[in-house]
């Protein structure tokens, strides 16, 4: 395979070469696809290119100054311009697509991706027509977050839809998109062609990617979005968990290893999907201090769910334990080492000792004559209610299903005497 | 004792590592020299406080039987568009009058690793445009030989530096001959090496596909010394080539591997446009190589009637884009319009610049625009592939290509500076070896009327080795 670099010459404040280091024919990445699924069914949206250039500067306008700054820091940084075919119908399509991509550029660790530093950034080409045949349209740049990319979607489609129900024409031009008044803004009108006297970069030698490097990354690939969602099929989760998953996968590499390593043991393999999506990726996401937390390693993950998985087979955690326990286990991993003791001293394990729950129940039915006589009346729903009381007298650690046994059972004896 | 007295760069550190003279004393002359030839406007600036300093380290380190570089106490001087660390870097040109470079070139890092110390920086044609030092936007440097000639250019500075024994070596640039040609009008050994054998990193861009760094010196196995330690891969240009896993420095080896070689005589260049006397004398040297029992035939490349054109449609090209970047933005020459960040870019670039970078950027400009493109940039693009190949053929049955290095003995200083084309003609033997990538190199050939003549030698890319062998062969034969 054979690429080239070449540059794009024309005068701006942030581009501090006088040209951009791109690639004009000979781009390193020619045709593609990526599937999204819309309303339930797969839509293939066409890649056209993807070539390697050189980032600007960022520019910044503070408001109320007669100056503008700029942020060198990113100037040269190598970037991937991922331009797609005019395949997308709608602003949900285009954000679907752009969190597949993200989906891809991370899970192969071709990028970062951190929207918030702008590692990933997204220009929108909009237009309307009624045939075949694309209207003209314009481009709002700069776009970073997959909401705003909705969002601008949507109101550059009203925009155009009210200009030309006017009888208006629509001019092709750049857009930029303001976040606070959920605007978009004219920022430059193409009158005519630019000439930006592309030439081969004489600094950069052209590039020839062996047949055998390409057939080493081939299989080196790590699972993609698609390889996932083959292997989480089989947990019936729906699609938004599975998203959700993937996401994880994605911002917290290798988070699914605990899934997939255990996939042949369905009901284990479907535990540890939901532990993953009710415990450690909330807390995951709600950690306050990013920059102190220290990941779980793979092992560690390993270890812990292994051990609360030995206890939750055995039925001896609740599941308010449970989201208790596994908060603990995420901020102080080490405890695993020591875990039996821990839940004792933390009465986190669940009474399923008949002979202590029957006297609580007892109390509970002895204190709560209206509630049972609701529940003597057919109002079984009152059931939970009182089990409810004996988990509050218990601090939480009685059975549930042996305590709602336990008062059916007595208060089926008040029936029949 | 001086370091003049020494015959070789070799001897002279042997000394100086052995106690027998004193860096401290060597750098003494230097600046004697430097203040005596103050009249040759060779310098843009010198350095004898720093100087001094690093020869008493130096000295230090021979007393104290430390270990030393293998340029242990060794005088230098680069061409002002090498970055270095030392004050500032201005390319002769206006807009970077007052640039202190925030980093230092890779062979100037390499230099100074081996215990060399810069003493100066030397004048040059502004961004090396230019065949006299006539288009530096300070002064005019004088031919050593002559105060009313040129020292020819680019490297102007660097090869009267060494002509007047300011120092044993300098560093220039040769995008069309730049080393070359000051070389031979200031009768000194000046070296183009094969392209991307020694790193442009930190030097000044003119064109990237053709520039090139190499050693002015006074003898071709100070030469071979030089390229040995500037030779090498850098991380910091990616066009860069590997080195010769045996080296350069200049061996029994090295010279037994051209003993028979083979050599073309480049008769195209002695067609027109040439000095009658610079011809003669170029044809004595070819008889003289015979009688030496070489192989000489002459051989004919048609295409380098072409040469200079593509040279100078390509350049410019190049120039136009690598000097985009002065806009007086962040550094470099700045005239401010308040309200138009566009006029003061316009403003900062129309009187920073001078005429000849105008020009070539104009020219440049113009090869690059959408509709001429294919007509000239494309066209010379292809011509230069088929140039390549013609050179690639000729390697097969020649060891060497020889030829005069420059049509004309040194030019009265104002003869040509009116008429750029008659300037441009100056480069047309030595632009093939950049637009070909092969190495070439300059060796003073005898006196002309009192004035120095160039031989010019080629060998095919990466034989910068072989080269440097066969020129140390021939050296003392061609005086």
């Amino acid at each position: 395979m054979f690429s080239k670099f070449d540059r794009k010459h024309y005068f701006y404040p942030d581009l501090p070469m006088g040209y951009q280091i791109t690639q004009y024919d000979e781009p390193i990445i020619l045709g593609g696809y990526i599937n999204i699924k819309v309303d339930g069914k797969i839509k293939k949206i066409g890649i056209t290119r993807a070539h390697l250039e050189s980032d600007a500067g960022k520019s910044l306008h503070p408001t109320g100054q007669n100056h503008s700054l700029i942020d060198y820091n990113r100037a040269g940084v190598p970037l991937l311009e991922i331009v797609s075919e005019p395949d997308l119908s709608s602003a949900l399509e285009a954000r679907l697509y752009v969190t597949e991509l993200y989906l891809a550029m991370k899970l192969a660790g071709v990028s970062e991706a951190n929207l918030f530093y702008g590692n990933m950034r997204f220009d929108c080409n909009v237009s309307l027509s009624k045939t075949d045949q694309l209207g003209v349209r314009t481009e709002t740049k700069n776009l970073n977050s997959f909401k705003s990319v909705e969002k601008a979607i949507n109101v550059e489609i009203m925009r155009q839809i009210s200009i030309l129900e006017k009888g208006g024409k629509i001019i092709q031009e750049t857009r930029g998109w303001n976040e606070d008044k959920q605007r978009g803004f004219t920022q430059r009108i193409k009158e005519n062609a630019d000439d930006y006297r592309y030439m081969p970069d004489p600094d950069l030698p052209p590039i020839k990617l062996e047949d055998s490097w390409l057939d080493e990354i081939q299989g080196s690939m790590p699972f993609l979005a698609d390889d996932w969602r083959k292997k989480l099929i089989s947990l019936a989760l729906t699609d938004d968990e599975i998203n959700l998953l993937l996401k994880a996968e994605a911002d917290f590499g290798g988070i699914l290893d605990i899934v997939n390593d255990s996939i042949d043991q369905l009901k284990k393999a479907r535990i540890f999907a939901n532990w993953l999506i009710n415990f450690e990726i909330p807390f995951l996401q709600n950690l306050e201090d990013k920059n102190h937390y220290t990941y779980l390693t793979s092992q560690q993950r390993q270890q812990i769910y292994d051990k609360v998985y030995f206890y939750k087979d055995k039925n001896l955690i609740n599941s308010t334990k449970l989201a208790l326990l596994f908060n603990d286990l995420l901020a102080r991993p080490s405890l695993v080492n020591d875990l039996d003791n821990y839940l004792k001293t933390k009465d986190y394990l669940q009474d399923s000792n008949q002979d202590n729950l029957i006297k609580i129940v007892n109390q509970i039915i002895t204190e709560n004559h209206k509630a049972v006589n609701d529940v003597l009346n057919g109002e079984t729903k009152v059931v939970g209610f009182l089990v409810g009381q004996v988990m509050k007298l218990s601090k939480g650690q009685a059975n549930p299903q042996i305590a709602q046994q336990l008062i059916m059972d007595e208060i089926n004896k008040l029936k029949v005497e | 004792m001086k370091w003049t007295d020494f015959s070789t760069i070799e001897d002279l550190v042997q000394s100086i590592k052995t106690g027998q003279i004193s860096v401290v004393s060597i750098v003494e002359e230097v600046f004697e020299r430097i203040k005596q030839t103050r009249d040759f406007q060779v310098l843009l600036d010198d350095f004898e406080k720093e100087a001094f300093h690093q020869a008493k380290i130096i000295d230090d380190k021979v007393r104290l039987k430390q270990p030393l570089g293998r340029l242990a106490g060794v005088p230098f001087i680069v061409k002002d568009n090498f970055l270095t660390f030392s004050q500032k870097t201005t390319a002769a040109s206006h807009m970077l009058e007052k640039f202190i470079a925030p980093y230092q070139a890779t062979s100037v890092n390499k230099l100074i690793n081996e215990d060399a110390i810069l003493v100066g920086k030397a004048n040059l044609d502004a961004y090396a445009h230019g065949s006299s030092t006539e288009n530096s936007d300070f002064f005019t440097t004088k031919n050593p030989y002559d105060k009313n000639r040129v020292p020819g250019g680019s490297s102007g500075g660097s090869a009267a530096a060494v002509a007047l024994n300011l120092v044993p070596f300098a560093l220039g640039t040769d995008t069309g001959g730049s080393i070359r040609l000051p070389a031979s009008f200031c009768n000194q050994v000046g070296l183009k090496p094969s392209y991307g054998l020694v790193s442009r990193s930190g030097v000044v861009a003119m064109a990237s596909s053709l520039d090139c760094i190499g050693p002015i010196t006074k003898n071709v196995q100070d030469n071979a010394l030089i390229l040995d330690i500037i030779a090498d891969q850098d991380q910091l240009d990616s066009t860069t080539i590997a080195r010769d896993k045996t080296g350069y420095v200049i061996d029994s080896n090295s010279q037994r591997m051209v003993e028979k070689a083979k050599i073309g005589v480049i008769s195209d260049y002695l067609i027109d446009g040439i000095d009658q006397k610079v011809k003669a004398n170029f044809l004595t040297k070819v008889e003289l190589l015979k009688e030496a029992g070489f192989q000489v035939e002459d051989i004919s490349i048609p295409l380098i009637k072409y040469a200079l054109a593509v040279y100078y449609i390509i350049c410019p090209a190049e120039i136009s884009s690598n000097l985009s970047r002065y806009d007086g933005l962040r550094y470099g020459f700045h005239e401010s319009n308040n309200d138009n960040i566009e006029a003061s870019v316009e403003m900062s670039r129309s009187q920073g610049f001078g005429q000849e970078a105008k020009r070539r950027i104009m020219i440049g400009t113009y090869v690059l625009s959408s509709g001429y493109y294919d007509a000239y940039y494309k066209k010379a693009q292809q011509v230069r592939t088929k140039l390549i190949d013609s050179f690639k053929e000729l390697f097969k049955s020649y060891d060497f290509l020889v030829g005069p290095t420059v049509p004309t003995l040194p030019f009265k200083i104002g003869e040509k500076k009116s008429d750029p084309i008659e300037m441009y003609l100056i480069d047309v033997m030595t632009v093939s070896a950049n637009l070909v990538g092969i190495p070439a190199i300059s060796l003073p050939a005898g006196m002309i009327d009192g004035l120095p003549t160039g031989f010019q030698v080629m060998a095919d890319i990466s034989s910068d080795k072989q080269l440097l062998a066969f020129s140390s062969k021939i050296e003392e034969l061609l005086k």
